[in-house]
C-alpha cells in the first residue's frame, strides 16, 4: 500500500522512456495512483478502511500483565496471596464476578473446590482407617466427571481384604514425615516438597509429575500426587518444583496465559505453530454478519487468522458464515463430484447417474430400463446395424440427449466452476514459497547485471507479496460468488472480480517472465505500475464488497445462518 | 525418567511378592519388566467366587505418572468390562495418583468385581440384568467363572464347542 509512495520518489526518471508502453492496458491508472494511492478510500477521519477491524496484537508478557491485574485485584479483596487468587480465578474460568459472589457466598466451599485446601482437613484422616474415604463433596465430584467412569475406591477394597495399609501410606501424619518417598521409593532423596494438604513427596517425583502433565497433557491444573486429593498447586509451588526444568516452567506459564485467554471473550491466541502473540479485538457476535475480522499478530505479518471463525487466514472479503459454508462444501463435495464428472454420465430419460464399468457401449439404465449408446448418448434403436460402431453422433435424437444430460450437469458444473477456479488461487498460492525463492534468485541476478541496488530490486518483492494477497481476495471471491443470487449486484461483483483476476495474471506472468538484462529498467516500471494497479483492484474488490455486507446489498441464493 | 519406572515396578513386585493382598497376584514376564501378568481371585460372597482371572497389565516409561493399561485376559461378565477385556475405572483414568502401585491396581479390580456400577456400563447386557434380573446374571457370571478355571488352549476348544450349543464343562 506504501510502496506507492517509495517508488514515486525515484521512479520519475523513467516515466518518460516508457509511458507508451504503460498506457497501453493501465489507462493511465497507475499514475492516479502514485498521486494518491488511497485517497479515494480513506473516509477523512480515520485511516482504517471498511474492510478492517479494530484490534490490538499482544504479546504474552502483556497479556500477563492484563492476568497480573486480575489477579492484584482479587488479592486486594479477599486479602489472599497473589498464588491463591490465580487458583480461585482459574476455577472461576476469570469470570471476577462470578468468583467474588460465590466466595462471598460460601468461601469453604469454593476454597475446596478451587483446590487451595483439603476438605475438612481435621476429620479426613480418622474417615481413612474406617474405609470409605469419600464424603459427600466427592460423590459430587463424580458426578461432575461423567458417567462414563465407574468408581472405586481403594479404600473399599483395601479394608474388605484386610489391608488398610495402602492409605496409610498415602496420607501419613505430618509428623512422622516419610523417610522415603512413597512413588520413587528412592531413598537417597532428602528433597521434599508438599501442598497445604502436607502430601509429602520428593522434588523429582513432583518435577517428573508436572512434567508429565504439562507437556503431555497441556494441563496446567495440577492436582496433588496423593489419591483423591484434590489440592492443587500453586505458581509458587510449580516453579520450585521446577526449579531445574526452565523449559517446562516456561510451558506451564504459556499454558496459564492460553487458559487466561481462551476464557476472554475479546482475546484470541494466535493460531500459528509455536506463536504466543494473542490479538484482542471488540467484535460482537452479531457484527459477524457484516465484518469480517482478519487480524495480524504482532509476531508477523504472515500470521493472518479471522477473529470471528476457526479460518487460520484472511478470508476477506467474505464473511465467517458464508466462508465457512464454502470450505465445508468442497471439503464435503469436491472429490465427489470431480469423479462424478470424470466417471458418470446421466440416462438421459431418467437423468439417473450412471457409471460404464465394463462392456459395450449398448447401455440399459437399471432404473428406467431405457437403452442408449455411451457413446452419442441418443436411443439405441436408431443405432440399428451398426452396433458396438456409434457414428451418429451430429444426428439430432442423441443432440437432444445430450442437451438434456448437459442441463442435468449444470448444476454440477457451477460448483465445479467456482471449485476449480477457487482451487486453482489457493494452489497458486500454496507454490508462493517456490516463487520467493525464484525471485529472491531474479533479484540477485538484477543487481548483478544491471546498476540497481539492492533496494531498487525490492519491488519484485513487493509485486510477488501483493500477487499472494490478491490470490487469497480472489480465491474467497469464488467462494463468495458460488453463493450470489444472479442480479446487478452479483455482475458487479464479477466485474470486479474479473479485473482483480486480470491484473494479478498480468503482474504474475510479468514476475515470472524470463529475466533481460536489456530490459530490466522497462521490466521494473512495468512491475511497479501493476503491482500498483494490482493493489487497487484488491482494494476496491474488498471495499466494495466489504461495503455491501454492511447496506445489506448481497442477496444468497440459500439461506445463510447467521445472516438474513 | 526410564530408571524411575523401573525401580518403582521392580518395589511393586517386591511389596507384591512380600506382603501379597489377599486375592491377587502378579508378576512381571521374565524378559520385560514393562509387562505383567495377574490374576485375580473372585472375591468370596460374590457370583465372582473361585473364579481365576487372569489380566495382562502393560507399563510404559510414564509410569507412575500415568496408569498402565489393564486388560482381562479370561472372557468377563461385569457391567464395567468391555467385551475386549479393556475396563472403565476411574483411578485407571482421570482419578490416576502416582502413589498407586499394582497393589493397588489390583485391590480395586478386584474390588470392583464385588461391587459393580451399573450406572456406567460397558457391557450394557450385564448392566441390565444386574439391575433387573440377578439369578440370570448370575448363571452368566458363574460360566466365565467355570471358564477361567481352564487353560487358553481349553478354553479355546470351548469356545469353539459353544458354537454348536453345548454348555461349558468344569474339566479343568
Amino acid at each position: 500500500m506504501s510502496s506507492a509512495d517509495e517508488y514515486s520518489d525515484d521512479d520519475v526518471g523513467y516515466y518518460d522512456e516508457d509511458d507508451d508502453e504503460m498506457a497501453i492496458d493501465d489507462d493511465g491508472s497507475a499514475s492516479e495512483m502514485e498521486l494518491d494511492p488511497l485517497g479515494d478510500f480513506n473516509e477523512g477521519t480515520s485511516k482504517k478502511k471498511v474492510y478492517e477491524v479494530d484490534y490490538e496484537s499482544l504479546s504474552q508478557a502483556e497479556v500477563e500483565k492484563q492476568m497480573k491485574g486480575d489477579v492484584d485485584y482479587i488479592t486486594s479483596i479477599f486479602g489472599v496471596t497473589p498464588d491463591v487468587a490465580s487458583l480461585l480465578l482459574r476455577h472461576f474460568d476469570w469470570n471476577k464476578e462470578k468468583l467474588i459472589e460465590k466466595y462471598m457466598d460460601n468461601t469453604t466451599t469454593v476454597s475446596v473446590a478451587a483446590g487451595i485446601m483439603p476438605p475438612e482437613k481435621a476429620p479426613r484422616r480418622p474417615a481413612a482407617s474406617g474405609g470409605r474415604l469419600h464424603s459427600s463433596s466427592e460423590s459430587t465430584k463424580e458426578s461432575l466427571i461423567g458417567p462414563r467412569r465407574s468408581s472405586r475406591r481403594i479404600a473399599s477394597a483395601a479394608t474388605k481384604s484386610g489391608k488398610s495399609k495402602i492409605l496409610d501410606r498415602v496420607a501419613p501424619p505430618a509428623q512422622d514425615e516419610p523417610a522415603v518417598c512413597l512413588i520413587c521409593f528412592d531413598d537417597t532423596q532428602t528433597d521434599f516438597l508438599s501442598l497445604v494438604c502436607d502430601h509429602r513427596f520428593c522434588k523429582t517425583c513432583w518435577a517428573a509429575y508436572i512434567e508429565s502433565k504439562v507437556k503431555t497433557e497441556a494441563e496446567s491444573w495440577i492436582t496433588c500426587m496423593a489419591e483423591d486429593c484434590d489440592v492443587v498447586a500453586t505458581n509458587e509451588f510449580v516453579k520450585e518444583a521446577l526449579a531445574e526444568d526452565k523449559q517446562t516452567w516456561e510451558r506451564f506459564h504459556e499454558l496459564l496465559v492460553r487458559h487466561y485467554v481462551s476464557h476472554r471473550p475479546e482475546l484470541k491466541y494466535c493460531p500459528y505453530p509455536g506463536c504466543t502473540y494473542t490479538a484482542s479485538c471488540s467484535i460482537t457476535k452479531a457484527s459477524l454478519a457484516t465484518q469480517v475480522p482478519i487480524v495480524a499478530c504482532g509476531n508477523s505479518a504472515t500470521h493472518k487468522f479471522c477473529f470471528g471463525c476457526n479460518v487460520d487466514g484472511d478470508h476477506r472479503p467474505v464473511v465467517c458464515s458464508v466462508a465457512k459454508m464454502w470450505l465445508q462444501k468442497c471439503h464435503d463435495d469436491s472429490e465427489t463430484a470431480n469423479w462424478i464428472k470424470s466417471n458418470t454420465k446421466e440416462c438421459s430419460k431418467c437423468q439417473s447417474t450412471i457409471e460404464k464399468n465394463g462392456g459395450c457401449n449398448h447401455m440399459t439404465c437399471k432404473k428406467c430400463k431405457y437403452e442408449f449408446c455411451w457413446v452419442c448418448m441418443g436411443p439405441w434403436s436408431e443405432h440399428g446395424t451398426s452396433w458396438y460402431n456409434c457414428n451418429r453422433f451430429d444426428e439430432k435424437a442423441s443432440k437432444d440427449a445430450r442437451d438434456a444430460q448437459s442441463r442435468s450437469r449444470a448444476s454440477l458444473e457451477r460448483y465445479l466452476h467456482y471449485y476449480n477456479r477457487w482451487a486453482n488461487h489457493e494452489q497458486s498460492k500454496k507454490l508462493s514459497v517456490e516463487l520467493y525463492a525464484k525471485t529472491e534468485k531474479k533479484m540477485e541476478e538484477m543487481q548483478m547485471t544491471s546498476e540497481l541496488s539492492w533496494i531498487e530490486v525490492q519491488f519484485m518483492k513487493k509485486a510477488v507479496d501483493e500477487v499472494i494477497k490478491c490470490r487469497t481476495t480472489l480465491m474467497w471471491t469464488y467462494g463468495m460468488a458460488y453463493y450470489l443470487d444472479s442480479s446487478n449486484e452479483k455482475e458487479l461483483f464479477e466485474d470486479n472480480q474479473r479485473d482483480l483476476e486480470r491484473a494479478v495474471e498480468d503482474l504474475s506472468e510479468l514476475i515470472e517472465s524470463p529475466l533481460d538484462p536489456e530490459v530490466i529498467k522497462t521490466l521494473r516500471q512495468k512491475v511497479t505500475d501493476r503491482t500498483v494497479y494490482v493493489t487497487k483492484r484488491n482494494e476496491i474488490m474488498l471495499e466494495d464488497t466489504a461495503r455491501g455486507f454492511l447496506e445489506g446489498r448481497w442477496k444468497w441464493n440459500l439461506p445463510v445462518v447467521g445472516l438474513d | 525418567m526410564s530408571t524411575n519406572c523401573r525401580r518403582r515396578l521392580i518395589r511393586d513386585f517386591k511389596r507384591l511378592s512380600t506382603d501379597p493382598p489377599g486375592g491377587i497376584s502378579g508378576s512381571p514376564c521374565p524378559d520385560n519388566i514393562m509387562l505383567w501378568n495377574a490374576v485375580i481371585f473372585g472375591p468370596a460372597d460374590t457370583p465372582f467366587e473361585d473364579g481365576t482371572f487372569k489380566l495382562l497389565l502393560t507399563f510404559d516409561e510414564s509410569y507412575p505418572n500415568k496408569p498402565p493399561t489393564v486388560k482381562f485376559l479370561s472372557r468377563m461378565f461385569h457391567p464395567n468390562v468391555y467385551a475386549n477385556g479393556e475396563l472403565c475405572l476411574d483411578i485407571l483414568q482421570n482419578r490416576w495418583s502416582p502413589t498407586y502401585d499394582v497393589a493397588a491396581i489390583l485391590t480395586s479390580i478386584q474390588s470392583l468385581l464385588h461391587d459393580p456400577n451399573p450406572n456406567s456400563p460397558a457391557n450394557a447386557e450385564a448392566a441390565q440384568l444386574y439391575r433387573e434380573n440377578m439369578k440370570e446374571y448370575v448363571r452368566r457370571v458363574r460360566a466365565t467363572v467355570e471358564e477361567s478355571w481352564l487353560d487358553p488352549e481349553e478354553q479355546q476348544a470351548i469356545n469353539e464347542a459353544e458354537s454348536e450349543d453345548a454348555e461349558p464343562g468344569a474339566s479343568g
